[in-house]
């Protein structure tokens, strides 16, 4: 008792720094709760509000999860947009996510492999990542448009390209009609989900969501070729040194040293490129507007047109939301698929005579699997 | 920080220290805030104005209007051009604190009325001079919230030259829909289409009340989308698309109708008078005229689009601002906007000033007898952009299809008016 009066008394020798230290932290606890912990709040109560826009949404009446019941339960405009939303959205990350990720691997290792002129090379890939995707989007709106650059290269090999942001139809809906199927069988047809039927989820992304997949790859490989290439060269050489002293191809290298020893780094950039994707907003905001036939409509876009637009406060915030759970949901998943694979599956465990613990490259050089305990 | 920088017997002084720090810190915050976020006291009011320009010559027309505004009565007026008309007026109205006056569409005016940020109009001054059409398609639940400032109505833009080289006269002005279809075939050959217009029900549905069809019934409580006169309207679209002589703006790859038609990709597009503006700076080489749309089995029909200026609710000078609409909606004003700009008054009484300015333009004011505004319905912006979405479809998609969707969504708001 007297033992902790006297401690609160006697703030020790590291006491009195808190308070400094509460000081230096103010403006950052000031700016981050004024900008980012209150405007949250306030977005989580407008989506169990009736707010109508009119005022503080501080007098709106509390209706519970109302807004949330009307998105995903009553058929409706709101219903089927945020559908088509979630389906175009779904379709874009399912292609950009793997593809940007292979792409930002591919060209760190290039750049890795100590190429002249390296520097100039690491530019030219992060130049994309450091404008502005609005000058961006402008760009590609001009390199797709129907009589531009990219049909027109594509009409010096006699092919007529497609009229890219004009074009709705889904890709896999195309692919299918390559093989005379058109029409939907009526099992597909007649089966709603989110108000969209189930031949239009399976329709896969539009040619125009095509050119802003195609676009997204081409920004964001060049932010994560760097984190690529900090991990690359975080590996020892003498690592890879081993392997090649023992006979390991350049593949089985990069298979089992290289991937191996970055997927820290992968679960990294695979997240944060769930995170932006799902996110996407400004390309759709200056290219499309949710065009053509709301196929590049996104949960972003939507959420900002619902509450800005059509004066729906409640739904547009409670569609952020469940995007917000979205994202949660599927950085999760990636967390646990990237911890389920971090511990060595035991055929692939080096064995216990190597020395310094080096992987033991001459098996890995074999392809076989380790006899080792 | 280094645990010996501070030395334990310092301990009140430091504290002291911070708290008068913290003191500081958050007087300073106080003033900081004060001085940013009250406005300046000035004896004179100020009243704000928040427009969504086509251009600078509007910008410049409202802002000589507003200052000679201020010569008059002495009441400050700042214009602003809005970049995102609907996000900007949105956060005014969230803050409490929006611009006293703007422009509002009637297509969104029931929205904003049912959530009560508008303020009525039903005592302005020259609230009689306006078009009835006009001050209907502002009114929502028997009260005026916007004052009509222009308007227009859609009419077919001919190409001169096409027109021309289809050895095409005057006489052969399409007056009914077999005519139109004919004359777009005539016109259509290698790189240019004989129609072109905008995948949207703003610019389609002229072929909706021509045929007899519209959005609801004649009280308004039904949605009639799917009628059969809408059907037959969309049919005759296709056809026509399906004859290659007319094309969507989306199947062009161009923006909208006036893009088309300055590019000279299709000779005739279906616009409002807009188009003059963009005709002018754009593609001046390309001469056109301006004819009445034709006839479908119902007679004349067009869409009209209204301007208006509207009052927020929450302004603290609410008859200054209503002075402020009165004088901006002035015969003399909008004469002066006609001028600048070629916008049509929204005033009987100058009718025929501006026929004289501007007879090119006599189509797009005859419009005004048979034309419809969009409904008074909240919310019905975002349904009839589904609608848009789905007619981007239309080639491929069967009418009937797009039309049922549509009335599903109208007749859901329709009920929860």
């Amino acid at each position: 008792m007297l033992k902790r009066f006297a401690r609160r008394r006697d703030p020790g020798i590291r006491g009195h720094q808190a308070a400094a230290g509460w000081l230096f932290l103010a403006p950052a606890i000031v700016l981050l709760g004024l900008f980012l912990v209150l405007p949250i709040a306030m977005a989580l109560w407008v989506s169990f509000s009736d707010w109508n826009g009119n005022g503080s949404p501080r007098h709106a009446h509390f209706v519970g999860l109302e807004n949330y019941r009307h998105l995903l339960t009553q058929p409706g405009l709101d219903q089927s947009n945020f559908g088509t939303s979630l389906r175009n959205n779904f379709y874009y990350v399912l292609l950009v996510v793997p593809i940007q990720t292979a792409v930002a691997l591919f060209l760190a290792v290039l750049v890795n492999r100590g190429i002249k002129a390296v520097g100039s090379f690491r530019t030219a890939y992060y130049f994309p990542s450091v404008t502005s995707s609005v000058a961006i989007t402008i760009l590609f709106l001009f390199l797709f448009s129907p009589t531009g650059v990219i049909n027109e290269l594509l009409s010096y090999f006699g092919v007529t390209g497609p009229s890219w942001l004009y074009d709705p139809r889904g890709l896999f809906h195309v692919i299918l009609a390559q093989f005379g199927v058109d029409q939907p069988p009526a099992s597909l047809a007649n089966g709603m989900f989110l108000g969209v039927s189930y031949w239009d989820w399976l329709s896969g992304p539009s040619i125009a969501m095509c050119v802003f997949i195609v676009m997204a790859v081409f920004t964001t490989s060049g932010t994560f070729m760097l984190l690529f290439l900090a991990a690359l060269q975080s590996i020892d050489d003498s690592v890879n040194e081993a392997a090649a002293l023992d006979g390991a191809t350049e593949w089985r290298k990069f298979r089992y040293i290289t991937v191996p020893m970055i997927r820290p780094m992968i679960f990294t950039v695979v997240t944060l490129g769930l995170i932006g994707t799902w996110q996407i907003f400004d390309q759709i905001y200056v290219g499309t507007k949710g065009s053509p036939s709301n196929t590049t409509l996104t949960p972003a876009f939507l959420s900002f047109n619902t509450s800005f637009n059509g004066s729906e406060w409640g739904v547009g915030a409670a569609i952020a939301f469940i995007l917000f759970a979205i994202i949660v949901f599927f950085t999760i998943v990636t967390r646990l698929v990237t911890r389920n694979t971090d511990r060595v599956p035991r055929r692939r465990r080096f064995g216990p005579t190597q020395p310094l613990g080096f992987p033991d490259a001459s098996r890995i050089a074999s392809g076989e699997p380790g006899s080792a305990p | 920080m280094h645990p010996h920088l501070v030395h334990p017997r310092r301990t009140t002084r430091s504290r002291r220290w911070f708290l008068s720090a913290v003191v500081t810190v958050s007087a300073l915050a106080v003033a900081v805030g004060a001085a940013i976020g009250s406005p300046t006291k000035s004896h004179a009011t100020t009243l704000t104005a928040l427009i969504g320009s086509s251009g600078p010559a509007e910008t410049f027309a409202v802002n000589a209007a507003a200052k000679a505004y201020t010569k008059q009565t002495g009441v400050e007026v700042n214009v602003i051009v809005a970049s995102d008309l609907g996000q900007q007026l949105a956060q005014g109205f969230a803050s409490g604190n929006p611009p006293d006056i703007f422009y509002m569409s009637n297509d969104s005016v029931a929205t904003y009325a049912k959530s009560g940020v508008l303020a009525p109009l039903d005592k302005l001054k020259n609230v009689k001079t306006f078009y009835p059409s006009l001050r209907a398609a502002y009114t929502y639940k028997g009260h005026l919230y916007a004052a009509p400032k222009d308007f227009s109505t859609l009419a077919l833009v001919i190409n001169s030259a096409s027109w021309q080289r289809a050895k095409l006269t005057a006489k052969n002005y399409p007056k009914t829909w077999a005519q139109l279809a004919s004359v777009a075939k005539k016109l259509t050959r290698s790189g240019q289409v004989g129609l072109c217009t905008g995948a949207e029900f703003h610019r389609l549905g002229v072929f909706m009340i021509q045929n007899g069809g519209w959005l609801v019934s004649k009280d308004g409580k039904t949605a009639t989308v799917n009628s059969k006169a809408n059907i037959q309207a969309f049919n005759f679209v296709k056809q026509m698309i399906n004859a290659g002589s007319f094309k969507l703006t989306n199947q062009l790859g161009v923006g909208w109708g006036g893009e088309g038609f300055g590019k000279q990709q299709c000779a005739m597009t279906i616009e409002g008078n807009w188009i003059a503006g963009a005709m002018t700076h754009d593609y001046p080489s390309v001469k056109y005229r301006v004819v009445q749309l034709p006839a479908g089995r119902a007679g004349m029909g067009t869409l009209q689009y209204d301007g208006g200026w509207g009052m927020a609710a929450a302004s603290k000078n609410k008859a200054a601002a209503m002075s402020l609409i009165s004088y901006l909606t002035l015969p003399k004003v909008q004469l002066g906007n006609a001028k600048a700009f070629g916008v049509m008054p929204s005033v009987k009484g100058v009718a025929k000033t501006w026929s004289k300015l501007y007879p090119q333009f006599a189509a797009y004011l005859a419009g005004a007898n048979y034309s419809k505004s969009i409904p008074n319905v909240p919310g019905i912006a975002t349904v009839l952009g589904d609608f848009n979405q789905q007619l981007q479809g239309l080639p491929t998609t069967d009418a009937k299809t797009i039309l049922d969707r549509v009335n599903r969504e109208l007749q859901a708001i329709l009920n929860q008016q």
